[in-house]
Parts: structure tokens; sequence; C-alpha cells
């Protein structure tokens, strides 16, 4: 049996949630939420540090606190479903989505519009290829967040953590609480990718030493870690420096080195995809260039502000239901590109016609102080000025897009 | 004695360094009054919200995510998660379900940051 749904939403983390929300209020008379866990707000559930909340409800929530804010508000409406412990499989480009589930067994759903709202998976000791023996005891950072704040289980008692992404650093401050030892955290690049609140509230004030320009060379042990070698690596070319390797004992090694947004169902659809962000290519509305279906969150590019997903999958959720009911138009895009130190932009394409549209990008490498010009051929839509750019923080530009004739490019440049 | 904290008040991230001044505190490295603020408060009474998470009885999840109200003394931050240890939760437990009314003398209640249901319901 085919279930028909207007708006089908792939993920109940915080952007399935917000697009659902958003998508009712758009007048969608049915949405249907597919989520592969066995409770809704995805990984903010793990996420039970504070800070979450501060731009879009303006007080510091913890993750559980934000993510319990979207999951009361969709209880109330009878018009959006959940399908819980429901695993999507795929997504056609003209919209039918092949899902399973322990409950209701095979589920296919036909949608009028579909939001893609996977989020993103962390990057593994494979995709570093560090060498050394294969011993348990080597996690990536929000598995052991899940498995410390949600299954109640320690993955080891003395760490070291590659990485100083914001997970690495809550995790160091997380298992110290938890009373294992952190001997330290090594960092491949000469700065932190991680907010400078977090390496002063997680690693200072544990006393917990961050080494920058420096890598895991070596994995040892057998059954267990045992230790692992470090090294410091050429700035320039990020080698290790083999001369300055030297032993650490420890029994866990985990990994805070960057993520990927899950995207194997949008490639399903055709959908064209940004080698940059490894997300889809979007319009202002978060519409792919499979018609009909949109995405939103850290399956499009990765933020580090929860605040930022729920805005985004607003747009992506209104837009889907106006899609839905054959109100979004077809129209002319044109094309948004990065240039100087921007690293990327998303929207990567907009609509020509009224109304204000958000850039949102971030830069490939510190910028200090940064100035900000966003040109449509010759004529200038928009500068700004700030102090500082790091590739850390997502930056955001509005502009008018009556202005907007043609294709447009965003550039960073020191000064 | 003379301070220094790096100011986690927005991305800039100044140095700053904080001193006593025959009983006023003065503040410099700052390029803003948040960062007057900040280095103040982190060099008179530097104040951190504990987050940790515990075992509920019967609960449709193993752990419940906790945080303490307010935010306590940062030298206390050990004795309120030997508190937050030591408690013992029973299913079901709602968001801001007061677990704890004084966590370890520091007047900060600690609260339940999420919703974990009695799985006994569920069977």
């Amino acid at each position: 049996m085919v279930r028909n749904v207007e708006v089908a939403i792939i993920g109940g983390g915080p952007a399935g949630l917000a697009a659902a929300l958003a998508a009712h209020k758009a007048g969608a008379k049915n949405v249907l939420i597919l989520e592969r866990d066995s409770f809704p707000g995805g990984i903010l559930q793990q996420c039970i540090h504070n800070g979450f909340g501060l731009h879009y409800f303006g007080q510091e929530l913890t993750g559980p606190e934000y993510a319990q804010r979207f999951i009361d508000e969709v209880e109330k409406i009878d018009s959006i479903e959940i399908l819980l412990d429901t695993m999507a499989l795929e997504v056609t480009p003209d919209r039918r989505i092949t899902a399973v589930s322990p409950e209701h067994g095979l589920v296919q759903v036909q949608a009028g519009a579909v939001v893609l709202a996977m989020g993103c998976r962390e990057r593994t000791r494979g995709a570093l290829n560090i060498p050394g023996t294969r011993p348990a005891g080597v996690y990536t950072a929000g598995c052991a967040q899940r498995l410390v704040n949600m299954e109640g289980m320690m993955p080891g008692r003395r760490v070291v953590i590659l990485g100083s992404g914001d997970i690495g650093l809550i995790m160091a401050r997380r298992m110290v609480w938890e009373g294992a030892k952190v001997e330290m955290v090594c960092e491949l690049m000469p700065y932190s990718s991680g907010l400078n609140r977090n390496i002063v509230q997680c690693l200072e004030d544990n006393g917990i030493p961050l080494h920058f320009n420096t890598t895991v060379v070596e994995v040892h042990g057998r059954e267990r870690v045992e230790g692992v070698t470090i090294a410091q690596v050429d700035p320039a070319t990020r080698k290790p420096k083999m001369e300055t390797a030297r032993y650490v004992e420890c029994d866990t090694l985990l990994l805070s080195v960057g993520l990927i947004p899950e995207n194997e169902l949008t490639q399903g659809t055709g959908a064209a995809m940004d080698r940059v962000t490894s997300g889809a290519v979007v319009d202002a509305a978060r519409q792919t260039t499979a018609e009909g279906i949109f995405a939103c969150g850290n399956v499009l590019h990765v933020h580090d502000l929860v605040d930022n997903v729920s805005a985004e999958a607003q747009i992506a959720g209104q837009s889907a239901a106006k899609y839905a009911q054959g109100r979004l138009d077809k129209a002319e895009t044109v094309d948004v590109t990065p240039c100087g130190a921007v690293r990327y932009v998303v929207p990567q394409r907009l609509v020509k016609g009224e109304g204000e549209a958000a850039l949102y990008f971030r830069v490939g490498s510190a910028v200090k102080p940064a100035r900000l010009t966003v040109k449509c051929g010759d004529a200038v839509l928009k500068t700004l000025k700030k102090p500082v750019m790091t590739p850390g923080e997502m930056e955001k530009v509005v502009i008018d897009l009556a202005k907007v004739d043609g294709d447009v490019t965003v550039c960073a440049e020191e000064g | 004695m003379k301070k220094e904290f790096v100011c986690i008040s927005c991305p800039v991230g100044c140095r700053l360094t904080v001193w006593d001044d025959e009983g006023e505190v003065k503040v410099s490295g700052n390029t803003c009054r948040r960062g007057q603020i900040y280095g103040v408060q982190e060099f008179t009474a530097p104040m951190r919200t504990v987050t940790s998470s515990v075992p509920v009885e019967h609960g449709r999840q193993a752990m419940c995510s906790v945080k303490t109200a307010q935010p306590v003394p940062k030298e206390r931050v050990q004795d309120v998660l030997r508190a937050i240890r030591a408690l013992h939760v029973k299913a079901p437990v709602a968001v801001g379900d007061v677990l704890l009314e004084d966590a370890a003398g520091t007047g900060a209640q600690v609260v339940a940051t999420r919703r974990v249901e009695d799985r006994r319901k569920y069977s």
C-alpha cells in the first residue's frame, strides 16, 4: 500500500521537526516524518551541555531541552505524524519514498514534496588512515557522547582526543567529569575550529593541554588501545615530523575530525551536489535541482549553531508546503559563487524577484579584520566589515533581491 | 595579582588581563563592554552551569540528562557532580522536574532536561 502525503520529511532531528512545523503553518494538510531512531530530536538528545537556543529562543538551553520545545509543538498537531524506528532507503526523483520499520514492515510513501533532513555523520579513523593496530577503544567523539550521556557507559579511563572541533572539546570535559583522565587534545591545524568558549570552559577549566600542529601517527595495542604515538607536523605540508614522535599511554582515542553530510538518499533523487559543502545545490527556498525535493540542516551544509538549522528548516518546510499545493512559482535562477576567502555560500542559486535573501557562508581560513563585498556584475549589493571571520563560524549577509539581475559573487578579503 | 583570560563573549577572543587595583577590579585587553563584564565576573566569582546525565529506574531510556538550574561557583563543580552521581531517579520524568533541591550546598537546583517515560507503560 502506498501512503499519499503532502509533505514527507526524512529525519526527525532539529531540521526535520522545524520543517514539519513550518510546513503545517504554511497550510500543508498532512506531514509525515520518517525517523530512524526510537525517539525524535536527533543528535540534540545526546548534546546534554548548554548553550543552545541563544539566537532562536533568546535563552541558553541544553540540547534535549531545545529538542523538546519542537517535539511538544509537533505532538500538539494531529496532522503531523512521526514514524519512529523507520529507515528511509530510497527517494526517487518523482518523490516516491521506500522505508522499512520493524512495526510497519515495508513503507511506501508518495509525497507532494520531500524535505531531506538527514543530518550528518562523523569522519572515522578509516577516513584518516591512522597507521597501527586495530584494537578496541577508538571511537568518534559523538559515538562516545552517546555512550556516556544516553547509554550510561564509559568508553575508557585514560583518553587522548584527536581534533579540537566542538564535539571533541565538549567530550574532553565530559570524560573528566565522569572520572576519566584526558591526557591531551591534539590538533593537526595551527588553530582550533571549536568555539573559544569551549576551549576555555572544557579544556582550560580542567587543565587539559591542547597541542596544535600535532597528530596521531600510530595506534598501539592488540585487544585494547594501550597507547598512541603522536608527532608534530610541518605547518606548511601538514606531514608529521617523525623526529618529534613520542608515545602517550592511554586506553581510548576519541576522534573529532569533521562531519560529513549524509547524502546517500539525496544522490538517488538526481539532485546536483556542491563539492565543497558535500550537500545539495539549493535555491533560496532550499529547493534542490530535483523538483519538489528540498534540503535543510546538516545534510545541506554542516552548521555550528542549531539555531541556524531551525531557521533554515523553516524556509525548507514552508517552501515544501507551497510546492505541494502548486503555490511555489517556477522561475529562472542566477548563480551565487564564493570568491576570495569565502569557501562556500548557501544557497548556491537565487530566484530573481522581490524581497530579501539571506546568504550563509564560511571562510576557508581566518580573516582579520574582514571586509565582505556582495556583487552582481559590477554593482555592489552589500558591504560588511567584521573584526574577524573564522572557518568555525558560519556568517550571514542579507541582500535585496530587487537589485539582482545576474550572477552574484560573495567575496571576503582582509582589510 | 594579575590574571589572564581569553574572553568567551564572542568569536574575537580578546586576551584579557584582569587585576585588583586597591579594591577595584580593572580589565585591559578587551575591545568592548562585554569583555569588561566577563573579565570582572571571571576574576571575582567564576560560575559554571553543570550538565550531566543520571540513570532512570524503569525508564524508557536508560539515562535522563540533567543540569543545574543556576550556575554554580567553578570551584564547586566537582562537589556538584558528586551530588548528581548519587541521585536515584524513577520514571516518569518531565523536563524541568526538580531532582535535587540544593546541589552540594550551592543553593542551585538540579533539574531534568529530558522527558523519560515509564517503560512499563509500553510493554
